[in-house]
């Protein structure tokens, strides 16, 4: 009788205490719809950004000329065509969310929250559990490595050990050693989520990135594609199609068809300051009326 | 075993002191206190300034950051580029008739600098209490001037303004039902009304007088010392957007006046 009492309290404080673990968060899950009401500027579905369109980047000489090597025609290579980026992906694809955690089922807390995949990013796992971070010697995976703390109500999360990526979709590259800070911020329905992003090797200084998203009944959409399955885009295979030192095509791209000066094009920490609108605003005439892709009435893509 | 011994088991005294604890914990979270009172940060709130209540320093200077969408920020776009908003056919027409020439002249080049769109122009703010629960925000882009004001009663025959009317509030992350977790954990919401007509894009996409602009504003402390401010932007426009346009904008705070600019509006 006396190991029943004992029990049935134990079990009783504990589901109390279950209780008021899970109301010490906000809850994230469900599946919150892009607001992309921006430029295509590489969260947008479809062409993407401007070739040599570094506009607003802080890159470093060496990140601006590895880009300017890039080729478009990279992703037709077999050996890349089903590759996935890297979480930072997650502040430039077009796609919403699908958050969902996952529990102890002792206690309910949450152990782990997951970002579902897109078909080119895979499944974030953040992870709750105040596991450590690998070693830095441990591998890189697609995914990397993901930890999380509620900071004032806002989740904060970390994530390193990823593989190389991208910061733009015009061959501004990320490397190994880059890092990622997320935190969500929940207004209601509306869903905040900032980036900060460092990498020694091609920023001169963090970036940050914001996107919004929008509580939905519904699944993103597309929540995942198809499997991919290589084919022939016409790269032949172990062929890296780019564009040798001083050759690229694209190189005014910016100044001929938008009349942005070519030296904010090329980036720099510089141009994300006002001080740069200062600089160029005088010089800027307007370009011609807009003529296609202008988007307009029912041409806007929620996604 | 008698029953007086049973009483004084040392494991059953310890089994009634645990139902105890339970029925007590119980009695706080589910069914609260016995007068139905606010819960306390709620009163807080009530009782005492906004700026004595504020969860975080937003006073300062700040300077935006502009790292994305940088062609419809940093530069006038195209005239007819319209990529990214739920714009109705009606604002299509009128965007359609943008001239920033004829605008020049007839001296409307701040309708691209109210309240809708102004926090994602690149500028510095110079953000001060104007009293204990005034906001004054002062943005050098267009010379331009904002009031959040906490506890402020509209009045409906206010006249529209550039910057319309602002009613602020500190909004517990968690709702206002349940205490936060930290006096931090709460935002900033900006609810703005009576605006005159403008723009949301700079080459001539309008908001009409209807339209309502709710804003939130987070901070973030960074381990080395660095703030940073983000602002998430929601218009409401029933007659020139069929959905609401929601934007956000990045702000750095300055450790002075450094770069402060007042410059009057333009077109470009």
């Amino acid at each position: 009788m006396r190991r029943t009492y004992n029990q049935a309290a134990i079990i009783f404080l504990a589901l109390v205490t279950a209780g008021l673990r899970l109301s010490a968060q906000i809850d994230l899950s469900g599946s919150w719809a892009a607001r992309n009401y921006g430029d295509a500027l590489g969260n947008r579905p479809g062409p993407g950004p401007t070739p040599v369109d570094y506009l607003g980047l802080p890159i470093n000489e060496n990140a601006r000329e590895r880009a300017l090597l890039y080729s478009p025609s990279q992703i037709s290579m077999p050996e890349r065509m089903c590759s996935l980026y890297a979480p930072i992906y997650v502040l430039l694809g077009p796609f919403g969310l699908k958050l969902s955690n996952e529990t102890e089922p002792r206690n309910g807390t949450t152990t782990a929250w997951r970002i579902a995949a897109w078909e080119d990013m895979g499944t974030i796992t953040i992870w709750m559990d105040g596991r450590p971070h690998p070693s830095a010697n441990a591998p890189h995976e697609p995914g990397g490595f993901t930890t999380g703390v509620w900071e004032d109500d806002v989740l904060t999360t970390f994530t390193t050990h990823m593989k190389t990526g991208v910061l733009r979709r015009n061959g501004v590259a990320t490397t190994d050693r880059a890092t990622l800070k997320l935190r969500f911020f929940r207004h209601d329905d509306i869903l905040t989520v900032t980036g900060r992003i460092d990498d020694p090797l091609v920023l001169t200084e963090p970036l940050y990135l914001t996107r919004t998203f929008q509580l939905s009944k519904v699944p993103p959409y597309p929540a995942v594609g198809g499997p991919c399955i290589p084919g022939d885009e016409g790269v032949p295979v172990g062929s890296v199609p780019h564009y040798l030192p001083g050759k690229n095509p694209f190189l005014f791209e910016m100044t001929t068809k938008y009349n942005i000066p070519h030296e904010a094009a090329l980036g720099g920490a510089e141009t994300m300051y006002p001080d740069f609108r200062k600089k160029i605003r005088d010089s800027y005439e307007f370009p011609k009326p807009c003529t296609a892709d202008c988007g307009g009435p029912g041409a806007f893509p929620l996604r | 075993m008698s029953g007086a011994t049973r009483l004084a088991s040392p494991y059953l005294l310890l089994s009634r002191t645990c139902l105890a604890v339970v029925a007590l914990l119980l009695a706080v979270t589910i069914t609260g206190p016995a007068n139905a009172q606010p819960p306390p940060h709620v009163l807080l709130d009530a009782q005492v300034s906004a700026k004595t209540s504020a969860p975080f320093d937003i006073s300062g200077y700040w300077t935006s950051v502009i790292t994305q969408n940088w062609r419809l920020r940093m530069v006038t776009p195209p005239k007819g580029y319209y990529m990214g908003i739920p714009m109705t056919p009606a604002a299509k027409q009128v965007a359609d008739q943008w001239d920033p020439a004829k605008e020049e002249a007839s001296g409307g080049q701040c309708k691209g600098y109210g309240a809708a769109l102004i926090m994602t122009l690149p500028e510095r703010l110079r953000v001060t209490w104007q009293d204990d629960n005034t906001l004054r925000m002062d943005i050098d882009a267009g010379m331009q001037t904002r009031a959040l004001r906490f506890g402020h009663e509209r009045s409906v025959s206010a006249k529209a303004t550039l910057q319309g009317d602002s009613v602020a509030a500190w909004i517990p992350r968690r709702g206002p039902a349940v205490p936060p977790s930290t006096p931090s954990a709460r935002y900033l919401k900006v609810t703005t009304i009576h605006m005159l007509p403008g723009y949301l894009r700079k080459n001539g996409v309008p908001y009409s007088d209807k339209a309502v602009l709710t804003e939130f504003y987070d901070l973030i402390g960074e381990p080395d010392g660095e703030q940073w401010m983000i602002v998430t932007t929601k218009v409401d426009d029933p007659i020139y957007l069929e959905d609401p346009l929601i934007l956000s904008a990045q702000f750095k705070k300055q450790a002075n006046s450094s770069g402060w600019d007042p410059t009057p509006c333009s077109v470009k």
